[in-house]
């Protein structure tokens, strides 16, 4: 076997936090060789990234670090600035996972990577340009010669993680540290990049260091695969082994909390096809313009929308990001005006509505966020803003406000103390529990649920979708399920509509959906998604590019 | 040795040490609790705290004063009105009024004496009359630091919620408020209301204090006001005046202190600067500013009339400034404490040693 290309000993990271060491990694020990991939996977805090900065020394200044980690046989730990930077960029690239920012808005593509060109090699202006425009191509940006010039806010999402690539390849590097490369992107886009990184290993033989939370992205791309959890590894294996034979207990857990498309039953209406009731959400032809704003010109971001949501049932909703999904969940419940259509809520229009009359119609209504950071007041302690609908309602003062409050966090399976509590002081998943705690205050008819898992652990989500089905089983409102992830949306949902583009493409039952797309946008979304089993992610993977 | 065997037990303990960081997680800190901490922690600031409330101890109990009936008898012997007899005795010559203060405690005059800092040319005991300045210094910095703070705030709220053709007036009405020069303002004000007496100036001047604070409030508004929490309370049902001070002024608590903190030592310079044009503070009420103004030919002969008001405006505005930059720091949550050099030393022992044992 040839020798490794990284060679990680007993590598240790701690924090200085609050006048004590912390550790963030401990023990880390694993070789990487040419032509390989090896995944970290663990649910956020487990340490994946630190370890990744840590081993070319990019840690903030209150971190050390300690043990041995070798990059073709050179020690990097202890390097001095000057051969660390001869190493980064050359031998060792990164690819982070926010392309927007890692990449300099005021430099165009070209410019950033000739830069890194010019760094490494005695290289002339018009060579490197050369190289530059070769590398776009070769990560299969449209019109290599004119993106070159392009600025980073000209190209889209996933152009620029293209170009983020071009520049981390731009030197031939022997490892590429992609740290979660894809989470940012839709699901067509990650695939198309996974397909890229899959195909530029093999053609340079390069090893690749994957750092990621999504199990179906592993099983895409991984040969060797490395656990997390709380900056421990827990488990280590080939893929197959870690997939098909998992032994360590945590691996089994994280791999049963990841949903997976097509897994569940069969699922009634909660009503009758033939004698339909009164819907609770009826939209008709609504059209939702963002107004126009100086010289940037007035934006439809919704076109033409029909779709009718029936009392105890849950419509997912689905869609790329910029599709409209959240448009139409804020504007159901009057956030955002719509421009012209109809829409009614539990029998009311409120397109016309005045601010009283929206007042009395939200009381039937309640939103649950995508982020639970920003969602909660964090001034604000936790149970007065589960409270504060009620209060406003005039439907509980005081101690009675008190009781309900204790209640409702009961029922989202938080203990009572938290009332008292301040939302940085709870985990994303409690937070975003109250945030249902808080849209469940008034009994609504109609819940909006905008992306509420997108933010959290799988092992998370996996609890926080139980428990929304078990409250929606127990208190049958209706719910509009905003989603990127189909698979949570096939978990949850009776019937699933899919948008594109400010377009309704395609709605109906959630089998008739997930296992008979008819329109060839639900198709290759569907496909797109990638399956956390190896083998069977390699039969998809296939069968996409066969179709190609 | 001892490194080795530190370094030893923690790997053995790292789980002891995780049980450490979990229980700090759910220990519950409230916002202002962590704030708290983070300021209790910066020295400067805590150290200028200690000086500052000090000074206003010293400064307030050292004179008579009356509010309503009740009557205060200050701990020192003069008023700053008495003029006892002018001394010359121990002076050098053709001085008079010369400080009494000895900090050379093997000299025979060693202490306070009758007059430490001095007396001016009609025998007003200088200390007294130092004291009476500072008085008014202090005051009229705390009320330009409240009047502009509640005004910037108020304006940069309404600004930064309503957007639109609101914000657009507001804005440029600050914009015309920034274009004027403070010390022009100043001069016409204290030229008018000078003689109202210090508190009334102090008003006036806060009425123009505000801007830089409106602006700041402004943009932190624009920001919260987009965050879900704010729309959540409108789902629920909230008035925008609720959402404004309920909800999202609590928020941008951090800049409002820190800026108003700002303005205040900036008020006590902008006091100064004024008395020694003589617009501001006029006698026979007395400001730091004034006395300094007021004897800046005697510098070369008697430059006690100078230093001592002079010294006291730099310790105020200095520590005002340290406080205001150690709260910044606390309710900036991206602000990390350094690692001391010893710390950063250990760190690489450590790792050696690690590295040596394999």
């Amino acid at each position: 076997m040839s020798e490794p290309v990284l060679r990680v000993k007993d590598f240790t990271v701690e924090f200085w936090v609050d006048g004590t060491w912390y550790p963030a990694a401990v023990d880390m020990n694993f070789d990487l060789y040419p032509g390989k991939t090896l995944a970290i996977v663990g649910e956020s805090g487990s340490g994946k990234s630190t370890t990744a900065m840590g081993l070319m020394s990019l840690l903030a200044s209150n971190a050390r670090t300690s043990g041995s980690v070798q990059v073709k046989g050179v020690e990097m730990l202890g390097a001095s600035p000057r051969e660390l930077q001869k190493f980064r960029g050359k031998e060792v690239a990164y690819i982070f996972q926010e392309p927007m920012t890692a990449l300099n808005p005021v430099y165009t593509i070209g410019f950033q990577i000739i830069e890194t060109l010019r760094t490494h090699f005695d290289m002339g202006p018009t060579q490197a340009r050369a190289r530059a425009i070769e590398l776009i191509t070769l990560v299969e940006i449209p019109d290599p010669e004119k993106s070159v010039d392009k600025y980073p806010h000209q190209l889209s999402g996933g152009q620029r993680q293209r170009a983020m690539i071009a520049q981390a390849l731009a030197c031939d590097p022997a490892l590429l540290v992609a740290d979660e490369p894809t989470t940012a992107l839709d699901v067509t886009v990650q695939a198309e990049i996974l397909d890229l990184m899959r195909g530029l290993r093999d053609k340079m033989n390069s090893a690749i260091l994957l750092i990621t939370h999504d199990m179906g992205v592993v099983a895409d791309m991984a040969d060797d695969i490395l656990v997390m959890k709380n900056g421990v590894v827990v488990d280590q294996g080939s893929a197959d082994a870690i997939f098909n034979r998992p032994s360590h207990p945590y691996t089994r857990e994280l791999l049963a909390s990841v949903p997976k498309l097509g897994s569940t039953q069969m699922r009634e209406l909660p009503y009758a096809t033939e004698s339909k009731p009164v819907p609770v959400l009826k939209l008709e032809n609504v059209t939702i313009e963002y107004p126009k704003r100086g010289r940037i010109p007035a934006f439809t971001a919704v076109r033409d929308f029909n779709l009718e949501i029936y009392p105890g049932e849950i419509v997912g909703l689905v869609g790329e990001s910029g599709s409209g999904k959240t448009t139409v969940g804020r504007a159901s419940i009057g956030l955002i005006p719509i421009k012209s259509g109809k829409l009614e809520v539990v029998g009311r229009d409120i397109s016309g509505a005045s601010m009283k009359e929206l007042r009395e119609i939200r009381r039937n209504t309640g939103i649950v966020f995508q982020d639970p950071a920003s969602s909660l007041n964090p001034r604000l302690p936790i149970g007065e803003s589960i409270g504060e609908p009620l209060f406003l309602a005039n439907i509980a003062k005081g101690k009675e406000l008190d009781a309900r409050v204790e209640e409702l966090l009961s029922q989202v399976e938080l203990p009572k103390s938290y009332r008292n509590r301040y939302p940085h002081e709870l985990s994303g998943g409690q937070r975003q529990r109250v945030g249902i705690a808080r849209a469940l205050a008034l009994a609504p008819d109609i819940l909006i649920a905008d992306e509420p898992t997108s933010a959290l652990d799988v092992s998370v989500q996996a609890r926080f979708l139980e428990l929304l089905q078990e409250l929606q089983a127990e208190l049958k409102f209706a719910c509009l399920f905003i989603s990127h992830d189909l698979a949570v949306v096939d978990i949850l949902c009776h019937r699933i509509a899919v948008m594109q583009n400010g377009n309704l493409v395609e709605v109906g039952s959630r089998d008739a959906i997930l296992k008979n797309p008819q329109d060839p946008y639900t198709q290759r979304l569907l496909s797109a998604v990638p399956v956390p089993n190896p083998q069977e992610q390699k039969a998809r993977r296939e069968a996409r590019l066969a179709s190609k | 040795m001892s490194i080795f065997t530190r370094f030893k037990r923690k790997s053995v303990d790292n789980d002891a040490s995780q049980v450490d960081i979990f229980n700090k997680e759910t220990e519950g800190l409230s916002q202002g609790q962590i704030v708290l901490r983070r300021f209790l922690r910066h020295r400067g600031a805590i150290i200028s705290l200690g000086v500052l409330s000090t000074i206003l101890v010293f400064v307030f109990s050292a004179l008579d004063f009356k509010i309503g009936f009740l009557k205060y008898h200050g701990w020192w012997k003069y008023n700053y009105t008495e003029q006892p007899d002018l001394r010359t005795q121990g002076c050098p010559q053709y001085l008079s009024g010369c400080p009494t203060l000895s900090i050379n405690p093997f000299s025979k005059s060693f202490g306070l004496g009758d007059h430490p800092f001095g007396q001016d040319d009609i025998g007003r005991d200088y200390f007294a009359l130092v004291m009476r300045g500072a008085q008014r210094s202090i005051l009229v910095m705390f009320i330009i630091g409240i009047v502009g703070g509640v005004i910037g705030t108020v304006i940069g709220a309404i600004s930064g919620f309503y957007r639109g053709k609101v914000d657009a007036i507001l804005m440029r009405f600050t914009d015309f408020i920034i274009t004027i020069p403070s010390i022009i303002i100043g001069s016409v004000i204290g030229f008018h209301f000078g003689n109202l007496g210090a508190t009334f100036l102090a008003f006036y001047l806060g009425l123009f204090a505000w801007t830089g604070l409106s602006r700041l409030v402004r943009g932190e508004f624009l920001s919260l006001r987009e965050r879900e929490f704010v729309d959540a309370a409108r789902v629920a049902g909230a008035s925008d005046r609720r959402i404004i001070f309920k909800h999202i002024l609590p928020n941008a608590v951090g800049v409002i202190i820190v800026s108003v903190t700002l303005i205040m030592s900036g008020a006590i310079l902008l006091e100064t600067g004024l008395s020694y044009l003589g617009f501001g503070v006029v006698s026979p009420d007395v400001s730091l500013g004034l006395l300094i103004s007021q004897y800046q030919d005697s510098f070369t002969t008697r430059p006690w009339l100078f230093w001592y008001p002079g010294i006291f405006i730099i310790i105020i505005a200095l520590c005002v400034n340290f406080i205001g930059d150690g709260l910044r720091d606390a309710f900036d949550p991206r602000q990390r404490r350094r690692i001391s050099r010893k710390e950063r030393a250990q760190a690489k022992a450590v790792s050696l040693a690690k590295q040596g044992e394999n």
